[in-house]
This record gives C-alpha cells, structure tokens and sequence, in this order.
C-alpha cells in the first residue's frame, strides 16, 4: 500500500508547508501594522527635509506636504510621468514652488531633480534625487558630494541671459569639471527648461490651487 | 553546552577554510556589487552577519518539525520573512541607519549564502552552533568585502571611509582619509569591472598563500570537505 503512504506523506508536507506560511504571514502583518504609522512619518520628515534643502523654510507657513498636486508630463520639465508640485504659501500669498523635474539627457540615463522656485522665477535651491552618474566622474553633482549644484540658487531666466545658460565650456555661466561635461550639460539644460515651464505657468499656479487647498 | 574547541573550529571555518567569499565564492552578486568603497563594504557585511544569525538560528530552532522534502521553500520563506522584518523595524526604529543600509537589507535576500548556512549546517545542528556558525561565516564575507571596497576605494579614489558622515553624521565628514592627495582617480576600480578584477586578486593571493603553506609542510591537505 505504497499510494496511501505517499498521499499521507503529502498531505503533511503540505500541511507543515501551509502552517509555515500562516505563522510567516502574521509575523509579518503585524510588524507591517506595528511599524507603518512610524515608517510613514519618517518618510514625511525625509521628503519635507528635502524640500527644505530647496526651499528655505522661512518661505512658507503652510503644511508644504499637504500642498503637493500632480503635473500631467510636459517636455520642459523631461517628465513622463506625471510629477510631483508643492506650493508654499505665507498666508494667502504664493511665494514659491518646488517641482519634480527631469533631465533625461544625463551621461546614464535620466537625472531627477527637485527645483525649488520663488514666485519672482528664481532659483532657491536644486538638489539631484535620483541618477545613474559615473561615480567619481559626474556624481559630483550630488550635494553630498560637491557644492556644485548650489551655483544654481539665486539664479533666475535674466540672470545669467539666456545664451549664457550653459556650461562655461560651452561658453556660458556655470562651471563644470573637466572630464564630465555632458552631466552638468544635462542638468543645466534642465534648470533652464523648468524656470522656462513655470513662467508659462507662473500664473495658473499663482491663481489655480487656492481654491481647491482647505 | 558549547567547548572552546569548537567554537575555534566554526570560526576558523568561517573566517579562513570556507571563506565564503574567497574559497565557496558564494554571495557574489552583493559583494561585488557593494564593495566601490570600504563603508558601504563594512555596512552590508555587518547587516548580512544579522540576517544570517537570526535565519539560522530560528531555522536551527525548528528543524525537527519541517519534513526533509519541502525543507528549502519553508527554509526561504523563513528568510524572507525575517529580512522583511528586519527592513521593516530599522526602517521604523532607528531610521537614519535605516538610511544608510537600507538599499542594502533586501539584497541581502538574493545572498545564497544564507539559504547555504541554512541548510547546510542549521538544518543538522544545535541552534547555538548554528548562530555561531552564521556568524563566523558572516564575518569572513565581512572581512573579504571589507578588503574588496578598500582596495576599490583606494585604487579608484585615493581616500578611505569616504561617506563615513553617512553613518556618524556630518561630524564625521574630517575623518574620511585622503592617502593619495591631488589623485586623479582610477574609474575601472569603482565600476563593476574593478570588482571582478580586484576579488580576482584576492583569491589568487589567498590560493597562493595556501599552496605555500602546503608546500612547506609537505604534506597534501584536503582544503575542503
């Protein structure tokens, strides 16, 4: 009677198997419930820390997160995607935008961006979330790395003139190192592309959102 | 419970004779992957040392209740679960060392050497010995990777403990060694092909030393089981 043995064999096989796999699946539903109110609010404070590299938080008083609105893509801002827009406000008053930009032309692919914008167009801080640059080559773009990215605060379309918005190389304002130009050429590129988007939008973003926040 | 004789033994094994990383050449997606510098070297080996004692000693624990036939799924879904645990309370509790290795913790899944550890020796032995095993194992990856990302680092940038301040905070920022000042930098070393070459290197050396050893004791040991 060789069948029964084997049918026994497996049925508690499967059943040890199915015991593992309940026991495993509780554990972890409930570190999951135990831990997600803690993760969440520390991926909060990173994201609104990293806004606050881009934007001083003297800027705004009101809660920055809780102003985020997707952007449908737009080639100015190299995003396929829709994209992430926070609006800071001091009362009533928009005085500046922070958006998700992309710079699709890096070295390796794409360099994401996070562009903090005053009211008046410019510049109040950009800082690289995401890339794929040679490390040690183009990765001093990185703030942890260089201060390269900071030439860019207090920048504005007028100031450098627009034929100016390039890498000094190329003849233009902001200095690259030698060995990795097409980086920093990207990331320029970038930054030009997205102060060219919220001048065009400057007003919808000035109008639009007051009605639909609180 | 445990003699200090073979406590030596699961150290030496784990350290010296089966040196995962240079002799089993077992976990090499991460190792090479993360070795480009020493601190991110130090800080997957040390997360991999944890995984690895807590997997073994919790499947150590449980191996007289798991039939041999569906011992590896219930074996892999025990460290899936305990890395997730793991990635999920780091991230919770101590979130800024969350930061630094977090990248690293899932990888840690794809390492077969701790499936390797697992059933191979947790599976047969007492949890104690199988902790101590995990953990000899662990630090010999630990000291190969640790090896690996400083002969990257230096190779490929002059410095050592670059991105320390990761781990200690801005303060720690002076402590990273610039040993080659003004050093242009050598890319092949900190891209992945650096990584092959170097681990290369290093089991060569190792493989030489062992046959000088053998050579002068004359006498051919088996080198493995």
């Amino acid at each position: 009677m060789s069948m029964p043995a084997a049918i026994r064999n497996a049925l508690r096989a499967g059943t040890v198997l199915f015991l593992f796999a309940l026991i495993g699946t509780a554990i972890l539903a409930f570190t999951h419930g135990r831990t997600e109110p803690l993760i969440s609010r520390s991926q909060q404070a990173e994201k609104l820390a990293l806004i606050n590299q881009v934007l001083p938080a003297s800027f705004y008083d009101n809660d920055l997160l809780a102003s985020r609105q997707d952007l449908p893509p737009d080639d100015l801002l190299g995003t396929r995607k829709p994209s992430a827009l926070w609006i800071a406000r001091r009362g009533s008053q928009v005085t500046a935008v922070v958006l998700e930009a992309i710079a699709p032309d890096g070295y390796a692919g794409d360099i994401a961006l996070l562009i903090g914008i005053g009211i008046d167009g410019t510049v109040t801080g950009v800082r690289v979330t995401a890339h794929r640059e040679t490390p040690g080559l183009g990765d001093y773009i990185e703030r942890t790395k260089s201060a390269w990215i900071d030439q860019f605060t207090g920048k504005s379309l007028a100031h450098p003139e627009p034929r100016r918005w390039k890498v000094a190389k190329d003849g233009g304002a902001f200095d690259a190192r030698a060995g990795a130009t097409i980086t920093p050429r990207a990331v320029v590129k970038a930054v030009r592309n997205t102060l060219d988007y919220f001048a065009r939008h400057r007003a919808a973003f000035v109008a639009g959102p007051a009605v639909k926040e609180n | 419970m445990m003699t200090l004789d073979e406590f030596r033994s699961l150290f030496q094994n784990g350290l010296v004779k089966q040196n995962t990383g240079l002799v089993q050449l077992l976990g090499l997606c991460p190792l090479l992957a993360i070795s480009n510098n020493m601190i991110n070297a130090l800080s997957l080996g040390l997360a991999t040392v944890l995984v690895m004692a807590a997997s073994s000693g919790t499947v150590s624990g449980i191996r007289h209740f798991v039939p041999h036939e569906i011992r590896i799924p219930v074996f892999v879904l025990i460290i899936a679960a305990l890395v997730t645990v793991i990635d999920l309370a780091m991230n919770a509790f101590v979130h800024p060392l969350y930061l630094v290795l977090g990248i690293f913790i899932p990888l840690i899944t794809t390492n077969c050497i701790v499936l390797a550890r697992v059933d191979a020796f947790a599976s047969k032995n007492h949890p104690l010995h199988s902790v101590v095993d995990a953990v000899a194992m662990g630090l010999g990856l630990t000291m190969v990777l640790v090896t690996l990302g400083a002969i990257r680092e230096l190779a490929g940038q002059g410095t050592l403990f670059s991105g320390i301040d990761m781990v200690f905070g801005e303060a720690a920022k002076g402590w990273v060694l610039h040993v080659l000042p003004n050093y242009q930098g050598f890319l092949l070393a900190i891209l992945p092909p650096g990584a092959f070459i170097t681990l290369g290197l290093l089991i060569a050396a190792n493989n030489w030393n062992k046959a000088r050893v053998v050579r002068r004791i004359r006498i051919a040991v088996p080198m493995t089981a």
